[in-house]
Parts: structure tokens; C-alpha cells; sequence
């Protein structure tokens, strides 16, 4: 196990490597405006400009600039450890909009996993047991519904109809929870539900899928033949292993959930992550969206790792390599 | 299945359906169509899906959308697959060194974040007119196609893969290499015909995939450009005004919608066709 996690620990940094040097390529290789420009004031004389290439750096050798910011991000930098240095569009440091813009992301995500789990787990188990009844049909109708809907479109949608039409929430934007709980509920519950729903949707299925599966295995006749009731035959030795790989799943799509918020976000009008990245990323701002690449990649990665072992954990047929 | 179909006949005859309404998909109807504040007017006898913020036709438009939303669907699931089966049977059959690469590379593009990419790439490429890779590559249709392509063919790579593991060591390969075939012979007049079904059945659940990708970017502003009528920029632009032109949302949604939904349950009823193991 500890050799696993090791293993899977220099994967993650690995992984993480990889995404930043593709970041820095995709934002060097391909053409795109020069930051600099933006540095070298109201009138740019080549001087000014090439004075603003010294001072972020662009002068050096591409090599050397990867360097230099692997540099920073292990050993800090002024702003404090990770050194994310500063951004080329607003000059403010990387660090602490990166803390405050997470919260944000993090209220949404954790929030709306929940929910999904809460929805999706019953649901589909709902489905699975009482399978070609009318209510499996009609769960499975609704399920195909918010597979198929696009989130932003429900988004918008939710937004129109509580918001613009019946009044029910006061509007858009994010309220921090220790400035007012209530607030900041009433700003959430909308994109919770949106991205629990598409989500809750996907799991009902995966769910109903692996229950169908193991009902049929041959262990499940063997506990009915020794007379355990049906009760504990679906609490005991169905559950777990129809449950089993959506663990895993679920801790890799709530990493990559960081990147799919970035829709959520600019529906909702949130400052977070994803809303983050795609204004730096219209900016030519290469240190935020470094930053935030990173972020992103570093946690898909370690939440993969630890749906592995916690599956390893639930389910012995697992066995890690 | 009718719908998709009836999609495919409104894809091919926007020009005609376009001209039957008597609006092209750009044209503006200033004068009629937007009210004193600049307001565009909703659903009316001659504008059955109401007009957007520049007085644009919006059901012309939709009928328009059809071909980018299929396009990329088809496109980007072709190459897709076809990356993914070629390099799924090279991993499968022949092992060792070339299957350890190929699945490396497949799980490294699995686990980098895609959206984040898209628009990494979009925005790099989309900032100058002439796009990138020395022009040939050109924000729009193809770019979308190539992304999505680029990050779903490891999904198809890894099924087929799967299914080669198990199928080269049946008695048919047996046969086919006593009697002289080479190892290209094998994969791909022996073992690709019999991957047909689980290809048909994944392809099939890839497009509308690819169908709601572009529809995210085209939403972020960055798919294909303004002047091309797509649902996603639709609903993006829309989304300026939604309060008071409910129609520029609700419309192209549903129409989204219905069009992932219908390849959905194609998807899945060729799974239960096909796939013995599934089951309703």
C-alpha cells in the first residue's frame, strides 16, 4: 500500500509537471498578443517595450522562463510558498486571489457533490430494484433528461424562472459565508442543484448499471440459499460492490469538476476559479492561468489517488499494483 | 432515430428552408423587428421564434445551427474513433512496448483537464486572424472538431484495446496466423470486423458528447465565430438580455437538448441491440 501511494505521489507530480509545460507552450508556441504591450504604457517605444520584457522576464530563453517558474513555485517567492508570482493583467498577486477565488469554487463544488451523491446514489438504486416497473422508467426518463441538457442552458433557465420570474432568490453572485449564512445559501442553492442534477443523473445510471450487474452474480444466489433475508442480501452484498466503483468515480469528477465550473461560474456571475482562468486566458495572463491549470491538475490528480486506495479499501477484488 | 434524421434533412436544406421563411440568417430586421429601446420583439406570425438583439431571424438562425452542431458531432467523432480503433488494435494485438506507450499516453490525455485546454488553445489560436499552425488550423468549426477529437480518442482507445486483449486469443486468430497471415492481415481483416458492434455502440454515445462540447465553447464565446449560427453562441448571446427576450434561451435550448437526448437514446437502444451483457 505505501509503495502504491508513493508510486501514485510521483505520478501526481509528474502529471502536474506535464501540465504546466504544456501550459507554457500552448501559451508561447501559438500566436498570440504580447503581454509586455500592456506594461509599456499609453505610448509604446520599442524601449519601453523591451524594458517591460526585461522586467516580466519574456526575455529570456523559454527554457529558462519554465525554469525560473518551477523555481519560484517550489522555493516561494515575495508573495509567500507556492511562488505563482504575479498577474500580467492586473499586477495583483497570484497567491492570495487564488485562495480567495478557491472558496468560491470550493462552496460550489462541495456543496453540489453532495447533493449529487445524495440524489443519484438513491436514485439509482431506487431504479435497480424496482427494475422495468413503472418507476424505474420514469427515474430513468428524467435521468436521460439531465444527461442530455446542457448546464448552462439549466442554468440560465433556473435563473429565469426563481429568480427573473417567481422572485424566490435574491439574483446572482457570491455572498461569503461568514458575512451572512443565509445570504450565501440563497446564492448557492441554484448552482448546487444545476451541476448536482446533471451529475446526480450520470450516477443514477452508473448506479442502476452496476446493481443490475451483481444481481445476477453467482454469490447473490448463494446468500439467498443460505436464507439471509432480502433486506440484508441488498444491504450487504449488493450495495457494496455496485457502489464500489463510483467512489472512484466520483473523486476524479469532483477534480475535474474544478475545470467544469468554469460554465457555472459565468452563468452564475462567481469569481472563481474557472471564471478566473477564462478571463486570464483572454488576457494573454500567463501566471494565472499557470496558477490555476495547476491547481486544477493537482487536484484531479491526488482525488484520483485517493479514490484508489479508498477503493482498494471497499472492495478486496481490488488489487493494487 | 426520426428526429435525428429530420435533423439531418434541415442541416442539408437550411439554404431552401431559410429562403421558404424568406429571412436569411444574417439578415437584420431593425425596423421590424426591434422595438423603441433596441429591444428585440418575441414570437410573432412572421417570426415564429421571435428575433434576437440584432434583429436576426432566431428560428433561421436555429435552422442554421443544425449544421455546426452536426458537423462537429460527425466530424469529431469519426476522427475520434478512427485514432482510437487503429491505435486500440496495435495496442491490443501487438503488446509489450507498443501497448505500454499507447495506454501511458491514452491515461496521461484522460487525466489532463479538457475544458481548461480548449480554452487555452481557442483563446491562443483565435488571437490572430490567421490561427494557428502556420494558418492551416483556424478558429471555428475544424479547431473544435480537432480538440474534441483530441481528447475523447483515448475513451474508444481503451474499449477497443479491451476487446482485441480478448479476441486475439481466440481460434480464429489461431487459424488466420497458421495459415500464412501477418500480423496487419490479422488485425485488420480478421479482428476489426468483429469490432464493429462495440465501436457502433461507443461512437454513437461520442457524438452527443462532441454535439454539447461545442456548445460549452461556442457558450464561452470561444467555438465557432459570430457570423456562423451556432445553438451555443445563441444561447450565449441571449444570455445578455434573458429577462426580457425569454425566447433567445428557451428556444436553441430545447433544441440543444432534444438533439443530445435523441442521439442519447440512440446510443443506448443500439447498446441494448448490440451488447448481449446489457440488459433493461
Amino acid at each position: 500500500m505505501g509503495r502504491f501511494i508513493i508510486r501514485r505521489l510521483i505520478w501526481t507530480v509528474f502529471i502536474v509537471l506535464l501540465v504546466s509545460v504544456l501550459t507554457f507552450l500552448i501559451f508561447f508556441v501559438l500566436p498570440s498578443g504580447d503581454p509586455a504591450l500592456r506594461f509599456a504604457g499609453k505610448q509604446p517605444t520599442a524601449e519601453l517595450i523591451a524594458q517591460a520584457r526585461a522586467n516580466l522576464g519574456l526575455d529570456k530563453s523559454l527554457p529558462e522562463q519554465y525554469w525560473l517558474f518551477l523555481k519560484h513555485l517550489v522555493t516561494g517567492d515575495e508573495y509567500g510558498w507556492p511562488g505563482l508570482g504575479y498577474s500580467f493583467h492586473t499586477r495583483d498577486a497570484v497567491l492570495p486571489e487564488l485562495i480567495n477565488r478557491a472558496r468560491v469554487t470550493g462552496s460550489i463544488i462541495i456543496g453540489g457533490a453532495a447533493l449529487w451523491m445524495l440524489i443519484g446514489v438513491p436514485v439509482g438504486v431506487i431504479s435497480a430494484l424496482k427494475r422495468r416497473t413503472i418507476w424505474d422508467r420514469g427515474l430513468m426518463g428524467v435521468c436521460l433528461f439531465f444527461v442530455s441538457a446542457p448546464v448552462f442552458w439549466l442554468a440560465l433557465l433556473s435563473l429565469l424562472i426563481f429568480w427573473k420570474k417567481l422572485h424566490w432568490l435574491p439574483g446572482t453572485g457570491y455572498v461569503a459565508f461568514a458575512e451572512s449564512p443565509g445570504q450565501w445559501f440563497a446564492h448557492l442553492i441554484l448552482p448546487w442543484c444545476v451541476l448536482a442534477l446533471l451529475y446526480a443523473a450520470i450516477y443514477a445510471r452508473i448506479v442502476r448499471a452496476n446493481m443490475i450487474d451483481v444481481v445476477s452474480e453467482d454469490y447473490i444466489r448463494t446468500a439467498y440459499a443460505k436464507g439471509l433475508s432480502p433486506r440484508r442480501v441488498v444491504m450487504h452484498h449488493e450495495l457494496k460492490p455496485a457502489l464500489a466503483p463510483v467512489v472512484a468515480l466520483f473523486a476524479t469528477d469532483l477534480g475535474a469538476l474544478v475545470g467544469g465550473t468554469i460554465v457555472t461560474e459565468t452563468v452564475f456571475n462567481m469569481q472563481g476559479l474557472g471564471n478566473w482562468l477564462l478571463i486570464a486566458a483572454n488576457n494573454n495572463d500567463l501566471p494565472v492561468t499557470m496558477a490555476v491549470t495547476i491547481v486544477v491538475a493537482a487536484a484531479v490528480s491526488l482525488l484520483t489517488l485517493v479514490a484508489d486506495v479508498l477503493l482498494a479499501a471497499i472492495d478486496p477484488r481490488v488489487r493494487l499494483q | 432515430m426520426g428526429f435525428i434524421v429530420l435533423l439531418v434533412l434541415v442541416a442539408l436544406f437550411a439554404g431552401p428552408l431559410a429562403s421558404l421563411i424568406g429571412h436569411g440568417p444574417n439578415e437584420l430586421f431593425q425596423n421590424d423587428m426591434l422595438d423603441d429601446f433596441g429591444l428585440p420583439k418575441g414570437p410573432n406570425g412572421d417570426f415564429l421564434f421571435g428575433a434576437d438583439a440584432s434583429g436576426r431571424d432566431v428560428l433561421v438562425r436555429m435552422i442554421y445551427g443544425t449544421r455546426v452542431s452536426l458537423k462537429v458531432g460527425l466530424f469529431a467523432t469519426l476522427v475520434a474513433v478512427g485514432i482510437g480503433v487503429v491505435l486500440g488494435l496495435l495496442a491490443g494485438y501487438l503488446g509489450g512496448i507498443v501497448d505500454t506507450i499507447l495506454s501511458r499516453i491514452a491515461e496521461i490525455i484522460l487525466s489532463l483537464p479538457i475544458l481548461l485546454f480548449a480554452i487555452g488553445i481557442v483563446t491562443a489560436c483565435g488571437a490572430s486572424k490567421e490561427g494557428c499552425a502556420r494558418g492551416y488550423v483556424k478558429p471555428g468549426v475544424t479547431l473544435v472538431v480537432l480538440i474534441s477529437a483530441f481528447f475523447t480518442w483515448p475513451v474508444m482507445y481503451r474499449i477497443v484495446r479491451g476487446v482485441v486483449l480478448s479476441l486475439r486469443e481466440r481460434e480464429f486468430v489461431d487459424a488466420a496466423r497458421s495459415v500464412g497471415a501477418g500480423p496487419f492481415t490479422i488485425m485488420f481483416r480478421e479482428i476489426l470486423p468483429n469490432l464493429i458492434s462495440p465501436v457502433i455502440v461507443y461512437a454513437s454515445l461520442m457524438v452527443p458528447q462532441a454535439i454539447l462540447f461545442e456548445a460549452y465553447l461556442s457558450f464561452l464565446g470561444l467555438g465557432v465565430p459570430d457570423s456562423i449560427p451556432s445553438w451555443g453562441r445563441m444561447i450565449s448571446d441571449g444570455s445578455a438580455i434573458y429577462d426580457v427576450a425569454w425566447w433567445l434561451i428557451v428556444f436553441p435550448g430545447i433544441i440543444l437538448l432534444l438533439t443530445v437526448l435523441a442521439f442519447n437514446l440512440l446510443g443506448d437502444g443500439l447498446r441494448d441491440a448490440l451488447d448481449p451483457k446489457s440488459d433493461r
